[in-house]
């Protein structure tokens, strides 16, 4: 036995007194292997390899589902080309597609509800973080966190029952009797339609959004914020360099639940209209990419429908993959400019 | 005596265990669901044969028959002649349309101030959904509802959001009766609603409706039988008001059988006779003329002719319109035509 091999057992506390013949086998095992494999811990090779396999795994799942939808929307965009994406006809019986008012379905339902999300969030994760007694925090918290367990077919559900009813017979009315002179509140008031499908993803977006953002604020150190009273900073200015110093993270969080936003099906098919038109009136009904999948997939007849319906798939698979990018280009764009400071 | 008494039974329990290992999968139309699975269970009990089926759609079930992995199909819309065409080049084998039950599109509405037994003509009809009869106290509406308390309120037009057979269906009978239906916008599962709001399913359908006062729509027969939904009167071929019934849905079927075409494959929307309801419809199950498997072909036969004779009788308490005995008949003599190859 070298003084090498020795030198390493006596490190890692195993004894050389007992189980020898074993030991002596698996060291000359190990040495074997290790000869095999310049020099590293068989079982380090072992287990990185394993690791490697699974991360190439998901890296291979990605390239393959993008490849199939790819072959697959082949007929579409060779019939349609770019005229899929700039198109706002869908007529299934014609076999006319464009993709239009789906891309604008889901980025404007998407984006609205993250503006409103955003702004809710962040003011709940302040008042969690710097406000809220424990007490109170544990409760708030713990409700929050319960909104991001219901599925989605029950806030479907609870849109045409209670949101959309309400929409139609009290804010609708009431909103286009004060404020018809904005053209977003201008429009019959139906009760489904943009405006219900972007509230309901509000709701759906706040947990996920509001939990990160208030780790992430209750992760800076109690000294810093001491630091700043000691400075004679006012509580908002203790919050404004909280919020300051975690832009990145909270950044992070509303591109997570945007993420999910673009990707939410049945809720919002069971309260936004489905009808591809492209309106920036929030009473109107629109449709989603989604949405339009959940639909129509399972009845599409032709293969040319087929294929139109698995390029939306890619366009949707696409985007998401942009969301992502851009979200990683803000975050760290943001982080470097902070870190400059 | 004892010994014969011991074959007998020992064949029985031979021919059982034999029967029982016997497997039918099929898969397709949601519509007739519910009476196909009491069919199964009840023949499963009867004869130890199992099925498998699973809804996934008439759009599905007509893939899978054509990719020949299932046993059977069925659809609420007969194949197309392509789909014939590709499927006989496929299988190798022509594919036999067997009408089961029957079923019907009622137009529901909205009106509490109206009540029950709204009157409206094919005419009509065709231009609230092509969005040209706006209002309820519209001439056209009055004139044939006199007596009745038309409001002056806006028509809120409700349809399916998911491409469906109810779809396939409703506007087959619109393209039937109006040129300009058929031309712009014409029959399919999914369709470019010219007006209105997207449900997803029968209740998404029956939910808009009766949110909505002002609101029609149309949703299967069945549903709205079961959830007392109130529905219109159609001035049929005749010139006779009729209501959805199960009588006068049969009677549709009775009405079209001297034009029936050989292979069954037929749409008896808009059918003569006086007491026709105008937007009935069969649903087949699609079976393959030449068979490989003997067994298979043998309880296929005897599973259909079970079907259209002695099951049509549980097929008024799951709201679904018995087959009139003509056509019986005439799915008898297609059955015998299953041979094996």
């Amino acid at each position: 036995m070298d003084i090498k091999n020795r030198d390493r057992d006596l490190a890692l506390g195993q004894s050389r007194t007992s189980l020898f013949s074993i030991k002596s086998m698996y060291n000359t095992l190990r040495r074997m292997a290790g000869s095999f494999f310049s020099g590293k811990n068989f079982g380090d090779l072992v287990f990185e390899n394993l690791t490697r396999s699974f991360a190439f795994f998901l890296l291979v799942l990605v390239v393959i589902m993008g490849y199939q939808m790819l072959t697959q929307s082949m007929p579409s965009i060779e019939r349609f080309g770019w005229g899929f994406i700039t198109s706002d006809t869908w007529d299934p019986v014609q076999e006319k597609f464009g993709a239009l008012p789906f891309i604008f379905g889901t980025l404007f339902s998407s984006l609205l509800a993250l503006l409103i999300s955003v702004t809710l969030s962040i003011g709940t994760a302040i008042f969690l973080s710097e406000f809220a007694p424990p007490w109170l925090e544990k409760i708030i918290s713990m409700m929050v966190e319960l909104l991001a367990a219901i599925p989605s077919i029950v806030y479907g559900l609870f849109g045409i029952f209670v949101l959309a009813p309400f929409l139609r017979d009290s804010a609708e009315p009431w909103l286009s009797g004060h404020f018809a002179f904005i053209p977003i509140f201008d429009g019959a008031p139906y009760g489904f339609g943009m405006i219900a499908a972007v509230l309901i993803l509000t709701i759906m977006i706040l947990p996920i959004i509001t939990s990160i953002s208030r780790d992430i604020m209750k992760s800076i150190p109690q000294a810093q914020r001491e630091a700043a009273f000691a400075l004679g900073a006012t509580k908002w200015e203790v919050v404004t360099i909280v919020l300051s110093g975690e832009r990145s993270g909270i950044l992070g969080a509303a591109l997570l639940g945007l993420g999910r936003a673009v990707g939410e099906t049945m809720a919002v098919t069971m309260v936004i209209g489905n009808r591809p038109e492209i309106s920036f009136a929030l009473f109107d009904p629109g449709y989603t990419m989604a949405s339009v999948l959940a639909n129509e997939f399972s009845e599409a007849t032709s293969q040319l429908y087929t294929s139109a319906l698995i390029e939306i798939a890619l366009l949707l698979f696409i985007m998401t993959f942009l969301l992502n990018a851009v979200a990683r280009l803000v975050v760290w764009s943001v982080t470097r400019k902070y870190s400059k400071v | 005596m004892k010994f014969k008494f011991f074959v007998i039974l020992g064949i029985i329990m031979v021919s059982s265990v034999l029967n029982a290992q016997m497997k039918l999968n099929g898969a397709g139309a949601t519509f007739p669901y519910v009476i196909y699975s009491k069919w199964f269970d009840v023949y499963h009990q009867k004869t130890g044969i199992q099925f498998n089926y699973q809804s996934i759609g008439s759009g599905g079930g007509i893939k899978q028959v054509i990719e020949g992995t299932v046993d059977f199909g069925a659809s609420d819309a007969p194949m197309t002649d392509q789909q014939l065409k590709e499927a006989q080049s496929k299988r190798g084998t022509e594919i036999l349309h067997i009408p089961t039950v029957m079923g019907a599109v009622v137009v529901t509405y909205n009106l509490p101030q109206t009540g029950k037994g709204l009157k409206l003509t094919p005419e009509v009809l065709t231009d609230i959904f092509l969005g040209k009869v706006k209002k309820w106290n519209d001439p056209r509406i009055t004139s044939l509802n006199k007596g009745k308390n038309l409001p002056d309120k806006a028509i809120f037009v409700a349809h399916r959001s998911d491409g469906s057979g109810t779809t396939n269906i409703f506007t087959g009978y619109l393209s039937k009766v109006s040129n300009e239906w058929k031309n712009k916008v014409g029959q399919g599962t999914s369709v470019n609603w010219p007006v209105g709001l997207g449900g997803k399913g029968n209740e998404g359908v029956a939910g808009l409706v009766k949110q909505t006062q002002g609101a029609i729509g149309y949703v299967e027969l069945a549903y709205a039988v079961q959830n007392g939904l109130p529905y219109a009167a159609l001035k049929n071929k005749a010139g006779n008001f009729v209501e959805p019934t199960f009588a006068s849905v049969s009677q549709a079927a009775a009405g079209f059988i001297k034009n029936m075409p050989a292979d069954l494959r037929v749409e008896i929307t808009n059918a003569g006779g006086k007491d026709s309801y105008p937007i009935s419809a069969f649903t087949w199950l699609l079976v393959y003329k030449n068979m490989k498997d003997k067994g298979k072909a043998k309880a296929i036969s005897d599973f259909l002719r079970w079907a259209v004779t002695e099951g049509q009788k549980f097929a008024p308490g799951l709201y679904y319109a018995p087959l009139p005995k003509e056509v019986v008949k005439l799915d008898e003599k297609k059955i015998s035509n299953i041979t094996v190859k």
